[in-house]
């Protein structure tokens, strides 16, 4: 907890005005963009003849015939994505936290927080298909295949190869907000008395740490959850295809040349919007239960000791493959973009060129251009205002109200394909559609919550100390901001910067629908190839798509160290 | 929030189209190069090969070179993201000043824009280079899958269904329909068909109907001229039987024409098949598919059509985008874009309506390895109805797109 300052609440002045412009910005463009989509769901949209209210849409989305199957797919996907990498994250924290195996797993993980969802997901795919590395590699002296066998791995009917994909992504990103939390919970302390009342390792941080572990990362795994049931781009590239999971039918209908399909994706789209508001219903439902049950097993008193020699090198195991099979599907990746020919079974190509790079160095010279100028926007703006929201709330001494947390998530949370249209049309409205302004502002709403996130627990954790220190010295609230509480936390806001930038790097359906087609990032551009299936093009740009998030993730690490070359007690 | 946007929404929706009022005439010629002149035209296309983004890429330098107007490709997954678009714009209201000057398109996507009045024109006819397109020996130029063209898409290229097999694996390629049916039993999971309604999966299924049907002339008219089940009922019973030996047992399908090459190139599937008749020996000479991949078309023919470039009614260029369809029909362009080495793209011109100069560039281009000389590419088969694109997706996308 941060020590509180001895004075009073002050008048919080200019920056009362933060959490209003905070909340209009974030919440604004969605519940436009929901609106947006709701009227032609219900057959209103004048462009396309839709002039009257009708149900016309719905009977259409019912009439699908795999509307069952895709619902229940994009549900399945959804819980069992979420599920297992939460279970994961959990595990390995519990097993090793505290060690110096833990620290080299975070290690190994924290990049992978800055790839973007298709490359993972185009690694993966490379890694598992029949033709893909690990059949090469066991091909053909262990198998006996000449040519690739015929069986379905990628696009499997049960979507497990989806939910593979999106555990493998999804386990960095818990695993990081866990590590924030562990911070705020006295984790270290309660599993060292857990484990002097004779508590296995794993047992007793599930029972004294877990509980209010969990209750600080919900807000991420509800983010998790609803991203798993509504992404499009990993769906496309791992997913069913018979049918595909709903979020995929909706772009696919938003797709189709015949435009009375845009008013059945538009029932689909409200629909999915719906599905998310269910399950999450659902997981607080399951929640409650969890808990019960948790308690009873807590009073229990089993010590579990015997589970440690099991679960640890399990933990260890399944961070192994989780990452492994990342670093090795990109790998595949960065191979293919210099890849010659490379038949199967080969498990290295027989010729390699620079051609593709060659061919694509103007197009990706100026996606670099504009991409890192949208992420420098909006990362800033971001950080403006998570500073003046954190700085508000410093000032009047009274944490942020929670309904505003909860707002925070709410881009998170509503998926895209059920908003982003929606914020299209109005963008149009407002005429500003296909400038790289536009585009940045729309990358901001998604931006925020994530440097919100990460900049908000450094920024509470401050020794306030300092800023008494500073105001009996005569300084004011701005001086002490600037000349103190900002320089101190140099390396968050650092990485708060980092975090923000990979998300705007990584945002497709925003760019593409916001920017009009016009505005050209290494994501659109990736994914506009992706179309190809060509793995050469593909790995060219995931490569770069990679690069240039790590390289922003690298300064933000390696800056402090030379800013702060001077200044001992700021070493890390 | 809501309740300040919704309104503003309603009534930029509501609110009638305004006429644009100075329209390029291209008639007037010299009026169109001038106004054009420091433009920026936005080409809507397909992104997903680089042979053709390095093409629109040279394309843009001769046409700043030339005509001082500059070429943005906006390179898209779909080309129905650009019809999207054009229909955004339209229901917020924007009816000048959009952000599509160009669509490369044909089919559906066409006549979707046509019959919704999203299309600039009639101007193709108009073009002062339209002179040198051979619509005798082409009639297709002027109808895309039947419906008639109006002169608002100038066409550019021709396509044709091209069947490519490994013929390290594969002896005797089958040249009809019935000899693949006898084919794919022989050689379970070595043949596929991208998943309808994508363009080209569909295609097979219209290819597939020429061959199962006793009259053609059905598939000239709409869907529900005809018996329908009846007439189908051939095609489904083919599918049914082929089905269980495709790849994967018809479990999963590839996604596209890219996405099934790729299983051709990793050796997944022994025979594939493209519209475009030069694509095998380009990807052969890139490495990216094998030097034993040839070409085969079936004895009765196979579908062909044409590409066209078409300007939305909101174009905020549309004098830079004549220029561009203009320029698109040069023949020193053209003649580009059926290099091998380039595209491969099939001429719309007619050769006896060039000068000796321009007709010595098309003589001096080689067949690629594996391309087929004009004289073996057979008939080409006219485009159904698109009515039949639309109807045999769905019933496809009933039958088989859902797993049981």
């Amino acid at each position: 907890m941060p020590v509180r300052a001895t004075t009073g609440a002050r008048p919080p002045g200019a920056v009362a005005l933060f959490p209003p412009l905070t909340v209009l910005l974030l919440a604004g463009p969605v519940l436009a963009g929901v609106a947006g989509v709701l009227l032609p769901a219900f057959g209103f949209m004048p462009a396309l003849g839709g002039h009257a209210l009708s149900l016309d849409p719905w009977r259409a989305l019912w009439a699908w015939p795999g509307l069952a199957a895709a619902v229940r797919l994009s549900v399945v996907t959804g819980l069992a994505a979420t599920a297992i990498s939460l279970a994961i994250t959990l595990l390995i924290v519990a097993a090793w936290h505290g060690t110096r195996s833990f620290a080299l797993v975070t290690r190994a993980l924290s990049p992978l927080l800055s790839l973007p969802h298709a490359a993972a997901a185009f690694g993966l795919a490379f890694l598992i298909a029949p033709s893909g590395w690990i059949a090469r590699a066991l091909s053909p002296w262990a198998t006996g295949w000449d040519r690739p066998p015929d069986f379905l791995s990628v696009n499997d009917p049960a979507g497990l190869a989806l939910i593979a994909g999106l555990v493998i992504k999804e386990i960095p990103f818990l695993l990081l907000m866990t590590l924030a939390a562990l911070g705020q919970v006295d984790a270290t302390r309660s599993a060292l008395v857990a484990r002097t009342m004779g508590y296995g390792r794993v047992s007793g941080w599930m029972k004294a740490v877990a509980p209010r572990v969990y209750a600080q990362i919900r807000l991420p795994v509800f983010a998790v959850l609803a991203y798993s049931m509504s992404v499009v781009d990993v769906a496309l590239i791992l997913g069913p295809t018979r049918p595909p999971t709903l979020a995929v039918q909706i772009v696919d209908w938003m797709n189709r040349p015949d435009l009375s399909h845009r008013f059945t994706a538009a029932a689909g789209a409200a629909l999915q919007l719906a599905l998310v508001v269910g399950i999450l219903a659902l997981w607080f439902a399951g929640e409650r239960l969890a808990g019960a049950l948790g308690r009873c097993w807590a009073t229990g008193g089993a010590r579990g000791r015997r589970l440690d020699p099991v679960l640890r090198p399990l933990a260890l195991v399944l961070a192994g493959i989780s990452a492994g099979a990342v670093f090795l599907g990109l790998a595949g990746l960065a191979i293919w973009s210099v890849a010659g020919m490379w038949r199967f079974p080969d498990l290295i190509p027989e010729s390699f060129s620079l051609r593709h790079w060659q061919g694509q160095a103007r197009g990706l010279g100026a996606a670099v251009q504009v991409t890192a100028l949208i992420g420098v926007a909006s990362t800033l703006a971001a950080l403006v205002l998570a500073v003046g929201c954190l700085e508000r709330e410093f000032r009047i001494r009274r944490p942020t109200d929670r309904r505003l947390s909860a707002l925070i998530y709410l881009p998170l949370i509503v998926p895209q394909v059920a908003f982003l249209p929606g914020l299209t049309t109005l963008a149009l409205v407002a005429g500003v559609g296909g400038t790289v302004a536009a585009v940045a502002v729309a990358h901001l709403v998604f931006v925020l919550p994530y440097v919100f996130l990460a900049l908000s627990d450094p920024w509470r954790a401050w020794d306030t100390r300092c800023a008494t220190v500073g105001h009996s010295l005569g300084a004011g609230p701005n001086r002490v901001l600037w000349a103190i509480r900002l320089p101190m936390l140099t390396r968050a806001l650092l990485i708060a910067a980092a975090v923000g930038f990979a998300t705007s790097v990584a945002q497709y359906l925003p760019t593409l629908l916001v920017g009009a087609g016009r505005v050209a990032t290494l994501t659109t551009e990736a994914v506009a190839l992706a179309a190809s299936g060509n793995r050469r093009l593909i790995g060219v740009w995931a490569v770069m798509q990679m690069a240039l998030p790590f390289t922003v993730f690298a300064l933000a690490l390696g800056l402090p160290a030379l800013i702060f070359a001077r200044r001992r007690g700021m070493a890390p | 929030m809501l309740r300040h946007i919704a309104p503003i929404t309603l009534v930029a929706a509501l609110s009638l189209p305004l006429p644009a009022l100075a329209d390029p005439d291209p008639a007037d010629w010299g009026a169109v190069l001038s106004e054009a002149r420091g433009q920026t035209v936005f080409w809507n296309a397909w992104g997903g090969d680089p042979r053709i983004n390095a093409f629109i890429e040279q394309v843009g330098d001769m046409l700043e070179d030339r005509h001082g107007v500059r070429l943005t490709h906006v390179r898209l997954a779909d080309t129905a993201d650009a019809v999207t678009r054009v229909v955004a714009e339209r229901s917020a209201g924007r009816d000048s000043g959009g952000a599509v000057d160009v669509i490369w398109i044909n089919g559906a996507n066409f006549v979707s824009m046509k019959d919704n009045d999203l299309l600039f024109g009639p101007f193709a006819e108009a073009l002062p280079n339209w002179r040198y397109v051979d619509t005798e020996a082409n009639p297709a130029v002027l109808t895309d899958f039947t419906v008639p063209v109006d002169g608002l898409g100038a066409p550019w290229a021709m396509f044709r269904m091209v069947f490519e097999y490994d013929s390290a694996a594969v002896s005797e390629p089958p040249r009809s329909l019935d000899a693949l049916r006898n084919w794919i039993a022989a050689n379970p999971g070595r043949f596929t068909y991208p998943q309808p309604p994508d363009f080209l999966g569909t295609s097979f299924l219209k290819q597939a109907m020429w061959g199962l049907v006793d009259d053609p002339a059905v598939l000239m008219g709409p869907t529900d001229a005809v018996d329908y089940d009846a007439v189908t009922a051939p095609l489904w019973a083919y599918l049914d039987e082929i089905t269980p030996n495709l790849w994967r047992q018809g479990r999963a399908y590839p996604a596209n024409e890219p996405a099934l090459g790729q299983l051709l190139a990793d050796g997944e599937i022994d025979i594939g098949f493209a519209f475009n008749p030069g694509r095998a020996s380009a990807a052969i000479a890139d490495g990216e598919l094998p030097g034993t991949i040839r070409t085969f078309v079936f004895e009765q023919g196979t579908l062909g059509n044409s590409s066209y470039l078409s300007i939305p009614y909101n174009a905020a260029n549309k004098a830079g985008a004549l220029v561009l369809a203009n320029l698109i029909l040069d023949p020193e362009v053209q003649a580009l874009a059926q290099d091998p080495d380039v595209l491969g793209f099939q001429t719309v011109l007619g050769m006896h309506l060039l000068d000796n100069e321009d007709r010595a560039r098309f003589e001096a281009l080689e067949l690629g390895i594996a391309t087929l000389p004009p004289q073996d590419m057979g008939i080409a088969l006219d485009e159904p109805h698109p009515s039949w694109m639309t109807q045999l997706a769905e019933d496809w996308v009933t039958r088989y797109g859902i797993a049981d």
